[in-house]
């Protein structure tokens, strides 16, 4: 029922790119004229960033051992010799996993967060109260979400990945007794890793909240309607994540080569 | 202004957050047993509703071929492009099959159709119970004494764990497909080569197994944690909001700590 109602509603992949891409800009548009309210923001950063760090953690924790503990299975059947495990391990963490697991989490935490506020505000007539009051939507429910995740998606994911890498140097230590000082090994890791990582962060953390807004604004019809949109919103930002993954990296693989 | 997104109070950073927590954690775990034990015992005793079950594995498997198609092809490519520095370091172009494979077979393919399939199906089906539990039709099948576990839920979990299972089949083959035409491209390393390498012995039927029977249980932490939050909707159009968000927030946490947990238990 809800799946019908859905279905009929979703425009083609060309219109959602251009609602998508106008969104983007008046967002971006509102954001650079000022006179945001300043507490809007930073309530959407405590939202945005504090209150999504344990999930985060938690997940990148286990990440980080299931990674170091299969990586190492296979290494051994091929090579005995582990040494370079915590070097590949962290340019593979830095270059793409951290950005990308955490923005996989966070298009599910954040996305359908944001999507079920703006689609519930939209569905009980508080966004058309906003137009009445001649307040901008976007300015005031678009803009401060979305400059909250940009700026707190980069530092999300720092503290993410030092986690990781904490319970990766466990794993590699508990289980193949490599020393912690041996996995702490930087050797590989070079400038454009970096680069390609911080730009992903960026990417994903510009992608979700647009997104999601956008699935949120265009819910209509009641709490199947916000659902429908939550949905909408989880499965764009991943998939959106997953596309912009394959090309920064690919991007980033033919501008710094291997 | 009251925030509807809030999905769960275990999230915030002070102490007796962490505690409640905890609490919440057992309740949540403890509610999908219960749910479990239910689903079984109408699974035995064959109160389950068929027509529903055969509209559930359309719905639900059918219409997310596209996606987990895309998916698939897209996270094969990614492979190959995070393991090129590797391989090309090493020169060992006829690893790059091995190497890809048993990150995709073991790991990736299944755990990201599952983060796929959770954000497409299971919230779509917490949003529809929810919806059908705020605007009472659950309440109204009780009172035409059709048992709502038998009649909607049980298909719906059955629904899922198919749709998970098998997308995961789909997506091991289209990822491998997809990272034998991005090592082509970018690589140069001929399909042949890769395949050889995938083939050569140091990858075997267990690793498919391996990330099978991970897919399958996934399918039952999704199922339920959907189920549940679906069912204990309350509050209106933000409350269907709420529900999906704790739905996938719960689901994602739970596929990485079983993953953590199964890949000791079935190595």
């Amino acid at each position: 029922m809800t799946e019908g109602a859905a279905t009929a509603a979703e425009p083609g992949l060309g219109v959602t790119l251009s609602e998508l891409y106008r969104l983007f800009k008046l967002t971006v548009r509102c954001c650079l004229e000022g006179g945001l309210e300043r507490g809007s923001v930073l309530r959407q950063m405590y939202e945005i960033g504090n209150r999504s760090l344990v999930f985060l953690c938690i997940v990148m924790g286990f990440m980080g051992m299931i990674l170091v503990y299969q990586a190492g299975l296979q290494t051994q059947r091929v090579v005995p010799d582990l040494s370079l495990l915590g070097a590949t391990f962290l340019e593979l963490l830095v270059r793409d996993l951290a950005a990308s697991i955490c923005a996989l989490m966070l298009a599910t935490r954040v996305g359908a967060g944001i999507a079920a506020e703006i689609g519930s505000m939209v569905v009980t007539e508080q966004v058309d109260a906003l137009h009445m009051c001649g307040a901008d939507p976007i300015k005031h429910l678009v803009c401060p979400r979305f400059l909250a995740s940009l700026g707190m998606f980069v530092m999300l994911v720092v503290v993410a990945a030092c986690v990781a890498v904490a319970t990766g140097a466990w794993t590699a230590s508990a289980f193949f007794g490599i020393n912690p000082r041996t996995f702490w090994n930087l050797s590989l890791l070079s400038a454009s890793d970096v680069i390609v990582g911080v730009t992903k962060c960026l990417a994903y953390g510009a992608a979700i909240p647009v997104i999601s807004a956008h699935a949120g604004l265009t819910a209509f019809g009641g709490s199947e309607g916000v659902g429908s949109a939550t949905t909408r919103a989880v499965v764009g930002s991943s998939l959106a994540v997953i596309v912009l993954n394959f090309i920064i990296s690919g991007t980033g693989y033919l501008i710094f080569g291997p | 202004m009251s925030s509807p997104g809030a999905p769960l109070r275990d999230e915030s950073p002070s102490l007796s957050g962490l505690f409640g927590s905890v609490s919440d954690v057992v309740a949540v775990v403890g509610a999908e047993g219960v749910l479990m034990s239910r689903i079984f015992s109408r699974t035995l005793s064959g109160s389950v509703d068929r027509a529903e079950l055969m509209r559930s594995l359309y719905r639900m498997g059918l219409r997310s071929v596209p996606i987990v198609a895309v998916t698939a092809l897209f996270v094969g490519g990614i492979m190959v492009i995070q393991a090129a520095p590797i391989v090309e370091r090493y020169g060992a172009h006829g690893l790059l099959g091995w190497g890809a494979g048993f990150g995709t077979l073991r790991e990736i393919a299944p755990l990201l159709t599952a983060l796929m399939i959770s954000g497409r199906v299971g919230a779509n089906n917490t949003a529809e119970l929810g919806t059908m539990t705020v605007t009472e039709q659950v309440d109204a099948l009780r009172a035409m004494a059709i048992d709502p576990i038998g009649y909607l839920v049980t298909p719906r979990f059955y629904g899922i764990v198919i749709t998970l299972f098998l997308s995961t089949i789909l997506a091991d083959v289209l990822a491998l497909l997809g990272a034998s035409l991005a090592g082509r491209v970018l690589l140069g390393v001929e399909p042949i080569v890769f395949y050889n390498g995938l083939t050569s012995g140091l990858l075997g039927i267990g690793d498919v197994v391996h990330g099978l029977v991970k897919s399958a249980v996934f399918g039952v932490a999704i199922a339920l944690s959907s189920c549940h939050y679906g069912l204990a909707t309350e509050g209106g159009a933000p409350g269907v909001g709420r529900a999906v968000n704790s739905a996938v927030v719960v689901s994602a946490a739970g596929i990485f700590v079983i993953d953590y947990l199964l890949s000791f238990a079935i190595s």
